[in-house]
């Protein structure tokens, strides 16, 4: 999957499940979920599962920190890294 | 518990007119007084009154007046020290022609005065005619049992024990009162005197209103909260000789609200406080009490193991109803028209199924352990507010957030340091812990979320804030007042008075002429528990301590030391077929939002879209979701037409 497709992906889904819209300017790619009060401790968790699902991603223990997953870019980096193994 | 309805107009009145609408008023209220109706009209003030028959069954009717026909009154509630009133009173010369509490009041205001009320333990609403001074007293109890509403204009003052039945006397409709909502989906219930419909009032608890006419109306306060400004106030007693106290004041309490001429039975949720209350009962009546409780048939939120070791224990004949998710999508609809008000959760419901059981086996009364957690200390937020100071004094510590896990063991958190997330979701307000509301901001904070429903002119039309009307609540003595007071204070005047024991509590029992007794709600109790040292609510994390030891009298340790379960109903949302396949998709359709202009209905379609998949709802998102639907229910009911 390329970079843009998943950025795509990743947007829709925070979009469209915790931010209630399609409206794309609603999110910056850069707006740390936590901060705004996107996602709480269930939504870290469905984030989690939604990148097992959607991008066969295990989440390790020690890797469940915000540097990792507090905005599309973060995840979008943290998923690279994973895939690079 | 009664309904009372009444009218101060500015001109005379044709009694015959008075009377229609004091009688189409009364009749939106014969859930809550069946047994009996009855009409007052002379001049321009009318009242009205429908009977829920309790005491002095024959000889109680009312509106009532003295013999002179100088005063009358009509009165909901109950005044549970009426025997010791009347022979103070008898002593004094006055003479009584019946056995009722409601003839103690009329003598009682011709005795002292404005100052009757101080004399009152009891649950009451009273509108009370002077004929000499051609003033009305309306009057509500100190916490807020019995419900009265009002309007006023330049033409008339009128007012009623539910919204409903003002409709018949007004000039116009219903409509929302936008702020109020925002208020609501921030802390569940507006805050007095407002209402959720513009122009509609209510009569504070522990207030008083003097009505000379419709422009000219006093209010004042007769009771208010208050806690020790410094550590000298406390009550310096020793452990054991407050426990005596605590059992001298929860035995009279419970002694008093035994009087009646009816049967009375008691809720008991096989919690500590329903069953302390429960055994208190036990040992005064001398036959065997009828005990009721709910029990679901989700097994995460059914406590009937611990109801029915309670009921083994003390020997109750107990009723248990069972609840699941469909019976709650059958009855949400008429739930709302009687809590006149949207609610986050549907738990309120449940007890309207309760009462309605309760009323079918014949009990017109029940006790209940209501407001025990207020006065005596035994929510978690008073233990997370607790934490929440202690680590505010070290804001950077990344241990000390960590003991609310020990609070919130189903909580679910992201494995490894999880403090960066408790500091995201308790740590609102951790650089301000000075401030009087710091104790409710996590909770608020949560709850708002649901305000991202909210369509953009709906939210450009809110013009004033929660925590600034919060912020007027308190008296200025309470910058001195212990932190743990001021959440008690916070929990009583928000969540207790204007939720609780309206939405949940006399709107839930009186929908099935069902009367609740609240013994833990005793002033004499209330304002012996607000001089209790804090470390006697709350000891280190074991709350209501004080409560248990002296409970550990009447029950074995595994009921009285057992942890503080809330209780939990299920919430609609939780259920897909409760939601999707009822009467109540009607409500969140896109055609509903754009009607009322209240929710984007774009994003609630995305809510409902993630409700319909696997996944269940957060906390935030569900009661956004019951928000949405109960406020259209609401609208629907009440401003789409004339009621």
């Amino acid at each position: 999957m390329t970079t843009d497709a998943a950025r795509e992906q990743l947007r829709q889904f925070i979009l469209n499940n915790y931010l209630f819209t399609d409206e794309q300017s609603a999110l910056a790619d850069d707006a740390s979920f936590l901060d705004n009060g996107i996602l709480d401790s269930m939504g870290i968790l469905e984030l989690i599962d939604f990148l097992d699902e959607g991008f066969n991603i295990k989440v390790a223990g020690d890797e469940l920190v915000p540097e990792n997953l507090d905005s599309i870019n973060s995840v979008l980096k943290f998923l690279a890294a994973k895939a690079q193994g | 518990m009664c309904g009372i309805v009444g009218i101060v107009a500015a001109n005379p009145t044709p009694p015959e007119a008075q009377h229609t609408v004091l009688a189409a008023m009364a009749s939106r209220l014969l859930h809550r007084g069946p047994d009996a109706d009855g009409y007052y009209c002379q001049g321009a003030v009318g009242l009205g009154h429908r009977r829920l028959s309790i005491i002095d069954l024959a000889g109680g009717a009312q509106p009532m007046q003295t013999a002179d026909g100088a005063l009358c009154v009509t009165f909901n509630g109950e005044i549970f020290n009426f025997i010791e009133l009347r022979q103070a009173l008898e002593q004094k010369g006055y003479k009584f022609s019946t056995h009722s509490d409601t003839e103690v009041i009329l003598h009682l205001y011709r005795e002292y005065g404005m100052d009757f009320p101080n004399k009152l333990n009891g649950q009451f609403a009273i509108g009370l005619w002077d004929v000499a001074r051609q003033q009305l007293i309306l009057v509500r109890d100190r916490v807020g049992i019995c419900p009265l509403y009002y309007y006023f204009d330049s033409e008339q003052l009128v007012f009623a024990s539910e919204i409903k039945a003002l409709a018949p006397a007004l000039p116009h409709g219903f409509t929302l009162n936008n702020q109020a909502l925002d208020d609501i989906f921030t802390g569940w219930t507006c805050l007095p005197p407002e209402t959720i419909f513009r122009d509609i009032w209510q009569v504070q608890p522990g207030e008083m209103l003097i009505v000379s006419d419709p422009k000219n109306i006093t209010r004042q306060f007769y009771w208010q909260l208050n806690y020790p400004q410094n550590t000298g106030e406390y009550d310096r007693r020793t452990e054991n000789q407050l426990i005596d106290e605590l059992h001298h004041l929860l035995t009279d309490a419970t002694s008093i609200r035994l009087r009646s001429d009816v049967p009375i039975g008691a809720y008991l949720s096989g919690g500590l406080d329903s069953s302390v209350l429960v055994a208190l009962m036990h040992k005064q009546i001398n036959a065997q009490l009828h005990t009721f409780s709910l029990g679901f048939t989700d097994p995460a939120l059914d406590e009937s193991a611990f109801q029915d070791r309670v009921v083994n224990f003390l020997g109750t004949q107990h009723s248990r109803r069972m609840i699941d998710y469909n019976q709650i999508a059958q009855s949400l609809v008429q739930t709302i028209w009687h809590t006149e008000s949207p609610i986050l959760r549907t738990a309120p419901v449940p007890m309207g199924l309760l009462s309605q059981w309760v009323h079918e086996q014949g009990y017109k009364v029940v006790l209940t352990g209501e407001g025990a957690d207020e006065v005596l200390g035994g929510y978690d937020i008073f233990k997370e507010a607790k934490v929440r100071q202690f680590w505010a004094k070290q804001p950077s510590s990344s241990w000390r957030p960590q003991l609310l896990t020990r609070l919130y063991p189903y909580m679910e958190l992201p494995k490894g340091d999880a403090s960066v997330y408790l500091k995201r979701f308790f740590g609102v307000g951790l650089e301000t812990p000075e401030l009087l509301w710091h104790s409710h901001m996590p909770r608020w904070q949560t709850t708002s979320k649901a305000k991202l429903f909210f369509s953009d002119n709906f939210a450009a039309s809110l013009n004033d804030n929660f925590e600034s009307k919060i912020s007027r609540l308190f008296p200025p003595q309470a910058a001195n007042w212990h932190v743990f007071n001021r959440a008690q204070f916070l929990e009583i005047k928000t969540l207790m008075s204007g939720y609780l024991l309206t939405s949940q509590g006399d709107r839930m029992l009186t929908k099935h002429s069902v009367e609740g007794r609240f013994p833990f709600l005793d002033h004499r109790l209330m304002e012996f528990a607000n001089r209790l040292p804090p470390k006697f609510k709350m000891k280190a994390m074991r709350e209501k301590y004080l409560l248990r030891r002296m409970a550990s009298i009447y029950l074995p340790p595994d009921i009285s030391l057992r942890h503080k379960q809330p209780y939990r109903a299920p919430n609609v949302a939780a259920s897909q077929d409760a939601l999707f396949n009822s009467e109540l998709a009607d409500y969140l359709t896109a055609d509903t939002c754009n009607r009322w202009g209240i929710f984007t209905a774009n994003k609630v379609g995305f809510l409902l879209q993630k409700a319909r998949a696997a996944k269940a709802l957060n906390t935030s998102e569900a009661q956004a979701l019951t928000g949405i639907l109960t406020t259209h229910i609401l609208l629907d009911q009440f401003c789409s037409r004339r009621i």
